[in-house]
């Protein structure tokens, strides 16, 4: 696999060479590698990024994905534009 | 991981403060120094904080940790050697008054600020929109700026001190809890973790919005109570505000990080004493309806998550950053009432010398006795 082309997190542009390195960093769970690389913190809020990332850490420990934790879920579901919820949405 | 069974040294709380008083413990010279942390690095409020570091305080001790820790943030890459830059970014705070009685107590404030080399200056409403062109005027009489103000990347910062803190010798337990203090009298001799007991005489409450519970330990009610502060973030969008934009009478603050998202508080005047960190309905409509009003742009913009931590308050807003007279050996650095990752940097240095016995770089006045002695000055400027 090419490691440098892979990406693992498209919000913030990661690829799998970079994740893996946070890992031999010694950061082993998601809470740590997303405040240290922003893994999952972008708008599409870890679509794609939380699927990928606990089957690499299960890779590395030897487990099973379940046993691999996933972060706080944080509100709102999907982004939601201010004036959606300040009652002016009408407006252009 | 078993722990060491003893230390000169152990401290309660992985978050930046207590980070930073293990790194400066370790810089001049002290062995074998542990630090505890129950969840990861930063779990508790360091990573939750609003990431903004001000220096435009109302009181002598904020405005002198606050101004000495902007050194500190300064140089920090070099001074720490840091593997990531920790992302600084001194576009200032822009504070803002509705009021003449708000535009006084800013000048007052101003006073303090200029004792200690803080480069603020009162701004007028029309200045204000010079800084910042798509603030709302609207019940704007005028505000304070400071340029060097701004903002760190919370994370980053609290890397780069456990990274050096390590390389210095200490030794990080973390998914490690204390959950003792064992004494003789009112001496300590140990902590009791659920990694088995470390020997020592020393101990560092450093527990943010649990410090109360360290203090039972040894047998104090600590002058402090937690509560729930919240906050959001948006997508990331182009450049578009400098500074931070804060409002007391709004009672919120609100900056763009380097990386483009805009980042939002709000005080919650109502909010009750607890260690709840969940999110509330409430705060996203208080929150977006008091952001847009002040700064209209951004209704346009996408919430994309929003989560709390807790503000460990004293009564007069300022730390506790002292060795208890009651229990000699047992050091806090507690209380901070909102602004511990803003003066973590000083707040390290400063309490490594008392610990290691060496000649303070600033004269502190921050024990809990001024409480009882009830010479309180309270900090005017927190939100």
């Amino acid at each position: 696999m090419d490691r440098q082309n892979t990406i693992i997190c498209r919000c913030e542009d990661l690829t799998l060479a970079e994740v893996e390195e946070v890992i031999a960093e010694g950061y082993t769970t998601i809470e740590e590698i997303k405040r240290i690389c922003r893994l999952g913190m972008g708008p599409c809020r870890g679509s794609t990024c939380l699927q990928l990332i606990d089957r690499i850490l299960a890779r590395q420990k030897n487990c099973g994905r379940e046993e691999i934790k996933m972060p706080t879920n944080r509100p709102p579901l999907e982004g939601i534009k201010m004036k959606e919820l300040t009652g002016d949405a009408g407006e252009k | 991981m078993p722990v060491k069974n003893k230390a000169n040294v152990v401290i309660i709380g992985g978050g930046v403060v207590g980070l930073a008083v293990a790194y400066n413990l370790a810089r001049l010279g002290v062995k074998d120094v542990v630090l505890l942390e129950r969840a990861y690095l930063g779990s508790g409020a360091t990573s939750r904080c609003g990431a903004g570091i001000r220096q435009q305080w109302g009181t002598e001790m904020n405005c002198a940790l606050a101004r000495k820790s902007m050194d500190i943030f300064e140089k920090m890459n070099e001074m720490l050697e840091v593997k990531r830059d920790i992302e600084l970014k001194q576009k200032g705070y822009l504070l803002l008054a509705f009021s003449e009685k708000e535009m006084e107590q800013f000048r007052k404030n101003l006073k303090v600020q200029s004792k200690y080399d803080i480069p603020s200056r009162e701004v007028t409403p029309r200045e204000a929109r010079d800084i910042v062109p798509h603030l709302n005027l609207e019940g704007i009489v005028g505000g304070a700026f400071c340029p060097t103000d701004g903002h760190v990347n919370p994370f980053l910062v609290t890397e780069a001190y456990a990274n050096a803190a390590r390389r210095l010798g200490v030794d990080i337990y973390t998914y490690t809890e204390a959950l003792d203090i064992e004494m003789s009298g009112s001496k300590i001799t140990g902590v009791r973790t659920d990694q088995g007991l470390i020997k020592t005489d020393s101990v560092v409450n450093a527990a943010g919005g649990y410090s109360q519970q360290i203090g039972k330990m040894v047998g104090l009610d600590l002058p402090v109570k937690s509560e729930r502060h919240e906050i959001l973030v948006t997508e990331k969008v182009e450049p578009l505000q400098g500074p931070m934009v804060m409002s007391f009478s709004y009672n919120i603050y609100c900056q763009q990080t380097p990386e483009g998202p805009f980042l939002m508080g709000y005080g919650d005047p109502d909010e009750p004493e607890s260690y709840n960190l969940n999110s509330s309905w409430h705060f996203l409509e208080e929150m977006t309806r008091k952001a847009t009003r002040l700064l209209p742009p951004l209704k346009q913009l996408r919430v994309i998550r929003q989560w709390a931590g807790l503000y460990n308050i004293t009564p007069d807003r300022q730390p506790i950053i002292a060795e208890s007279e009651e229990v000699p050996g047992f050091f806090m650095a507690i209380g901070f009432s909102g602004h511990g990752f803003m003066i973590a940097p000083m707040t390290g240095v400063l309490l490594a010398e008392m610990i290691g016995g060496e000649e303070p770089s600033l004269e502190l006045k921050l024990d809990p006795g001024r409480f009882a002695r009830g010479d309180l000055i309270l900090e005017p400027s927190v939100v």
